[in-house]
């Protein structure tokens, strides 16, 4: 009983957190009656997946924990993001990518401190 | 036919294989991401809830979002807002699922959308332009990219809870997921119309990252998705013969 007291908000809230991801990420193809989306709109979702992307990406190469954008170049990010970026356009592998960029990232971080 | 042979003639189509084996190339990455949310969720909940998240919710960034909140015993309705912004981009994303999961019932919607994050739809998207292209493959093909996807979450995920006081998170490790997604967002831009749509898109998410529950991502897919658009219907169009009657 003092686990549920405890606990019981945290584990109600997670329980709804996996129904909001799961509303979420069905919103459109829930229902099966006619939604009349815009072709233009359509057209214009092919930019959505990369959109995300970068705009995941871009925020965490180019800014510091507290939001503010870098003012030096001695950050380990930078070099591995531009070796990653030199390997993929290089070869193409999103493996290698990875590999090549914490291969610069790690000794610059641990090594320097960047 | 029976669960276990469907299993079974999933596993051995080729188009499964393929799904999982494009999937793997950002598993460790992934995997990153999932050990550090792992450490998180360890940190700021009981061992139990740490992992029912993890096995339920499965939406790394909503997670991240809502465990301070959690911790804190913040009001709940505070704590599904913020997971409901976060998430909006898969609203985004179901739009574009729509036409190609609309022909399986219900029950199975339920499941393939609770399974596809943001790689999922990247992938299938590249490799399958059209609900048209190829829809006997298309099933396949997800199922072999979600279930790498969901495993190579889910085994750090869950070390990372158990093992949360031995794990260097000062190391940079989860920079590894955002090289992953700088790889497969690299793979995506192919000419002019892609390559100003995705700095647009860097661009606003920087500008606008002040916002609160990450919608700076929410601004950066409009506003891509906008120039984007626009590009569409400025390029100059091919030339067309003209019948010279002369």
């Amino acid at each position: 009983m003092t686990w549920l007291a405890e606990n019981g908000g945290a584990a109600l809230g997670i329980l709804g957190l996996a129904a909001i991801t799961l509303l979420t990420r069905c919103f459109f193809f829930l229902s099966e009656r006619e939604i009349p989306l815009p072709t233009w709109l359509q057209q214009g979702l092919r930019y959505a997946p990369l959109a995300a992307l970068a705009a995941v990406v871009v925020p965490q190469v180019v800014l510091t924990p507290a939001g503010t954008l870098i003012s030096t170049w001695q950050d380990a990010r930078l070099f591995a993001v531009v070796a990653a970026g030199l390997y993929f356009w290089w070869r193409r592998g999103i493996l290698g990518t990875i590999v090549v960029g914490m291969a610069v990232l790690l000794p610059l971080k641990l090594g320097l401190g960047w | 036919m029976s669960f276990a042979k469907t299993c079974a003639r999933m596993w051995r189509d080729p188009e499964f294989r393929l799904g999982a084996h494009e999937m793997s190339a950002t598993s460790p990455g992934i995997a990153a991401w999932g050990l550090i949310t792992g450490v998180a969720m360890a940190q700021a909940l009981p061992i139990e809830l740490a992992v029912l998240m993890s096995l339920v919710v499965f939406a790394g960034s909503a997670q991240l979002a809502t465990l301070p909140l959690l911790a804190s015993g913040a009001p709940l309705w505070v704590v599904w807002a913020t997971a409901t912004c976060v998430n909006l981009r898969f609203v985004i994303f179901s739009a574009g699922w729509r036409r190609y999961f609309l022909r399986y019932p219900r029950g199975q919607r339920l499941t393939l959308g609770y399974l596809t994050a943001d790689l999922n739809y990247v992938m299938f998207m590249r490799r399958f332009p059209g609900p048209e292209t190829d829809p006997d493959a298309q099933l396949p093909y997800f199922w072999g990219g979600a279930v790498t996807n969901w495993v190579a979450w889910q085994i750090p995920s869950l070390l990372g809870i158990a093992l949360a006081g031995s794990v260097p998170l000062h190391w940079g490790l989860g920079f590894a997921g955002t090289l992953a997604l700088l790889g497969v967002a690299a793979s995506l831009v192919n000419g002019r119309a892609t390559s100003v749509a995705a700095v647009v898109a860097g661009c606003a998410a920087v500008a606008a990252y002040a916002m609160p529950f990450k919608l700076n991502i929410v601004v950066a897919i409009a506003a891509a998705v906008a120039v984007g658009l626009l590009l569409d219907h400025t390029a100059p169009r091919p030339a067309v013969a003209v019948d010279d009657k002369t």
